[in-house]
C-alpha cells in the first residue's frame, strides 16, 4: 500500500488549502521538521568547533583579531610544564574516578536490582546527587574539605582519635587531587547505577535459573552472565563517563580553581584560565583543541574494548 | 540476582530454621547495610549543606562546644541575608528564565526533528539522526572559548539570550534521541489510519501522534530543565555582569568575597539554588527514572 509515501489530497474530506497541501509535500516537510534542529546546531555547535579549531592556529586575544601562526601555540603549550601537569591530572583523574565510579555503581546498581520495601522511594533518592547542580554540591564538597572546621577532621580527630590534627584535604597537591577525585566519584555513582541497572533488568531470569541448576556459585553467576551480558551497556555508559569526566569543569572550578600550586588544573579548568580569564583565545583555544586527541582515543578505546566481546559472542550488532 | 543466590546458599542449611535465620542475616549483610552505606554517603553533603544554613554562625564554628551534627539554636537569618541583602532573587529569576526558555526551544526543535527522523523517513535519516545524536558527544569545555566569540558577534554578550539560545546545543542531541525512541513506541497504523482519513501530515502530528508522545515530552522536558539550571561553564564565560548571573555561577564568583567564606549563606544558596531542580525532578520523578532506564534499554 502506497498511503504512507503519496500525499492523500484526493481522499480530503476538508479541502486542503495550498498551504496545508506544501505541507504534505514531504521534502518540503522534512526540511522545515529539520530546519531548528540542524540551524542550531550549526551555528553554536559546528560553527565554533570548526572556528575553535583554526582559533588555535592564531594568536588571537580578547578585543584583538589574531593572524594565523601555525603550530606556534601547540608548540608553546609542549614546553609549558603546565600544561603537562593539566594532561596527567585530567588522565588520572578520568582513570580513577571513572573506576570509582563503575565500581561502586555497579555495585549498588546489583543491590537495587533486588526486591526490598520503599524500592522506587530508594532508588529516587539515589539519584539525587545527579540532579543538583553540581557546582552547589561541590560548594557543599568545599566546606566538608575545609581545613579548619572539616567535618571529616572533626570524626577522625574529636570523636574516633584516630588522628591528632586536621586533615588537610585541599592545602597540598596530592590530597587536593584525591578529594576531587572523591567528589567526582560521589556525583557519578548516582548515573552509572541507574544506568547499569535498567541493563540488569533486562537480562532473562531463566539464564540464571539455567546456571544454578549446573550447580554455578554466586561469583560464578556474575562473572560468566551478568558481566558479559552487560558488557553493552556499560560500553556506553563508560564512553559517556569518560567523555564528560575528562572534560569535567564545575567541580574544579567551585572546589580549588586549579590550585594548590597549579596542581588541579584539568585541561578544561586550564583552558578558561588562559583563554577566558587571562585573554589568552588562541591559546586557550589551543588546550582546549588538545582534548581532542585525548577523547577520541578514550572514546575508542571504551567502546571497542568493551563491545568487542559482544562480537566474539556472535550478537548481533543493535 | 543477589535474591537467587540468597536462596541458593541455604540449600547445604540443615534445618528450616536455621536456614530462614541464615538467609534474613545474609540478606542483612549483603543488601540492607551496603545500601545504607551508600544512601548515607549519597546524601550526607545535602544534610550537611542544609544544617549549614540553619546554623547561627556561633554554632557553626565552634565544635567544641555544640554537636556539629545537630542545630540547637536554628536561624533563618542566612536566608533573611540571601534574599535581602544579596541579588539572589534576580539571579534565581535569570536561572529560570533560561532554563524555561530553552526547554522550550530544545523541545519545539527536537519533537520536530524526531519527528521528520523517525516517522518521514526520507532518504539518509538514519544519518541524520546519528549526526545529531554525535553533536551530545561535544563536550561543552571544547566549545566555550570560540562560542564566546561567536556571542560576542551576535551582540548577545552579557544576555541570558545567549544561554537560551546556546543551551539547545547539548538539550537537542539527547532530547531528540529520547522522543525518536517514543515515536517509535507509537504504532504507525494510527497514522496510517488518519491519513487514510485525509488528515494532512501536520494534523497528523498535532492530533496523533504528539497527544501520545505526551510522556516523552515531559520526560524530555525534565531533562532540559534540569541540565540547563545545572550548566555552569557558558553561563561563566558569557555572563559579565552580576545581576545577570545564574545561581550556580552567582554563587560561585559573586557570593565567595574575600578569605572569609560565609559558609552559613553560601550553603543556604546552594540549598534554595537546588530546591527548584529536586522539586519539579519530585514530581516527575516516575517519568524521570523510567526514561532514564528507557533510553538505556534503547
Amino acid at each position: 500500500m502506497s498511503v504512507t509515501t503519496l500525499p492523500s489530497r484526493g481522499m480530503a474530506l476538508r479541502q486542503p488549502n495550498w498551504l496545508m497541501r506544501l505541507f504534505d509535500y514531504k521534502p518540503f516537510l522534512v526540511v522545515v521538521c529539520l530546519t531548528p534542529a540542524i540551524g542550531l546546531l550549526a551555528v553554536f555547535l559546528t560553527y565554533p568547533l570548526g572556528l575553535g579549531i583554526w582559533l588555535a592556529f592564531t594568536d588571537t586575544t580578547i578585543g584583538r583579531s589574531g593572524v594565523y601562526v601555525g603550530l606556534e601555540n601547540f608548540q608553546y603549550l609542549l614546553s609549558d610544564p603546565l600544561w603537562w601537569s593539566a594532561v596527567f591530572y585530567s588522565i588520572f583523574y578520568t582513570a580513577v574516578a571513572t573506576f570509582g565510579k563503575f565500581a561502586l555503581g555497579f555495585w549498588l546498581a546489583l543491590l537495587l536490582n533486588n526486591h526490598f520495601p520503599f524500592k522506587s522511594l530508594i532508588r529516587a533518592i539515589v539519584l539525587l546527587p545527579w540532579i543538583v547542580p553540581t557546582v552547589l554540591s561541590a560548594l557543599a564538597f568545599w566546606w566538608i574539605y575545609d581545613p579548619q572546621f572539616s567535618i571529616i577532621s572533626y570524626l577522625l580527630v574529636d570523636v574516633l582519635h584516630w588522628r591528632t590534627t586536621n586533615v588537610d584535604f585541599l592545602g597540598s597537591p596530592w590530597p587536593a587531587r584525591f578529594s576531587l577525585i572523591v567528589a567526582n566519584i560521589w556525583r557519578g555513582i548516582p548515573f552509572v547505577a541507574i544506568s547499569l541497572l535498567a541493563g540488569l533488568q533486562t537480562i532473562s531470569p531463566s539464564l540464571y535459573e539455567a546456571a544454578m541448576l549446573d550447580g554455578a556459585t554466586a561469583w560464578q553467576r556474575f562473572r560468566y552472565i551478568t558481566f558479559p551480558m552487560m558488557m553493552p551497556i556499560l560500553a556506553i555508559v563508560m564512553t559517556f563517563s569518560i567523555i564528560f569526566t575528562f572534560t569535567d569543569f564545575q567541580l574544579v572550578y567551585a572546589i580549588t580553581r586549579g590550585g594548590p600550586v597549579n596542581s588541579t588544573h584539568l585541561l578544561a579548568t586550564l583552558a578558561f584560565q588562559r583563554g577566558i580569564a587571562g585573554g589568552e583565545l588562541g591559546e586557550g583555544a589551543a588546550i582546549a583543541v588538545s582534548m581532542i586527541p585525548f577523547l577520541v582515543f578514550a572514546t575508542l578505546f571504551s567502546y571497542f574494548g568493551l563491545a568487542r566481546r559482544k562480537w566474539q559472542q556472535g550478537e548481533a550488532n543493535d | 540476582m543477589t535474591d537467587v543466590a540468597a536462596q541458593s546458599s541455604n540449600v547445604g542449611s540443615a534445618t528450616p530454621d536455621t536456614m530462614a535465620w541464615d538467609s534474613r542475616a545474609r540478606r542483612v549483610v549483603m543488601i540492607y547495610l551496603p545500601l545504607a552505606c551508600f544512601i548515607v554517603i549519597l546524601l550526607f553533603p545535602f544534610y550537611w549543606m542544609a544544617i549549614t544554613s540553619f546554623k547561627p554562625n556561633a554554632e557553626l564554628l565552634n565544635y567544641k562546644e555544640h554537636n556539629p551534627f545537630w542545630i540547637t539554636s536554628p536561624t533563618l537569618a542566612h536566608i533573611k541575608h540571601l534574599l535581602f541583602e544579596t541579588d539572589y532573587p534576580r539571579w534565581l529569576k535569570t536561572t529560570m528564565l533560561v532554563a524555561i526558555g530553552s526547554t522550550f526551544l530544545s523541545l519545539f526543535a527536537s519533537t520536530l526533528a524526531a519527528y521528520a527522523i523517525e516517522r518521514l523517513r526520507f532518504r539518509g535519516s538514519p544519518y541524520v539522526g546519528l549526526g545529531i545524536y554525535l553533536a551530545y558527544l561535544v563536550p561543552p569545555s571544547i566549545l566555550f572559548i570560540p562560542l564566546a566569540t561567536v556571542i560576542v558577534q551576535f551582540g548577545l554578550f552579557d544576555s541570558p539570550m545567549a544561554l537560551i539560545l546556546v543551551y539547545p546545543t547539548f538539550l537537542v542531541p539527547f532530547c531528540t534521541w529520547l522522543l525518536i525512541g517514543y515515536f517509535k513506541s507509537i504504532p504507525y497504523e494510527l497514522e496510517e489510519c488518519a491519513l487514510v482519513d485525509g488528515a494532512t501530515r501536520l494534523q497528523i502530528l498535532r492530533r496523533i501522534t504528539l497527544p501520545l508522545a505526551v510522556p516523552g515530552l515531559i520526560s524530555a522536558g525534565i531533562f532540559s530543565f534540569t541540565l540547563s539550571w545545572n550548566e555552569f561553564i557558558y553561563a561563566l564565560a558569557f555572563i559579565q555582569s552580576g545581576a545577570n548571573k545564574t545561581v550556580p555561577v552567582a554563587i560561585v564568583t559573586e557570593l565567595i568575597t574575600g578569605d572569609v567564606y560565609q559558609w552559613g549563606a553560601l550553603m543556604a544558596g546552594s540549598l534554595l539554588g537546588s530546591l527548584p531542580v529536586a522539586l519539579f525532578y519530585s514530581l516527575f520523578v516516575d517519568y524521570y527514572v523510567s526514561s532514564l532506564t528507557g533510553a538505556v534499554k534503547e
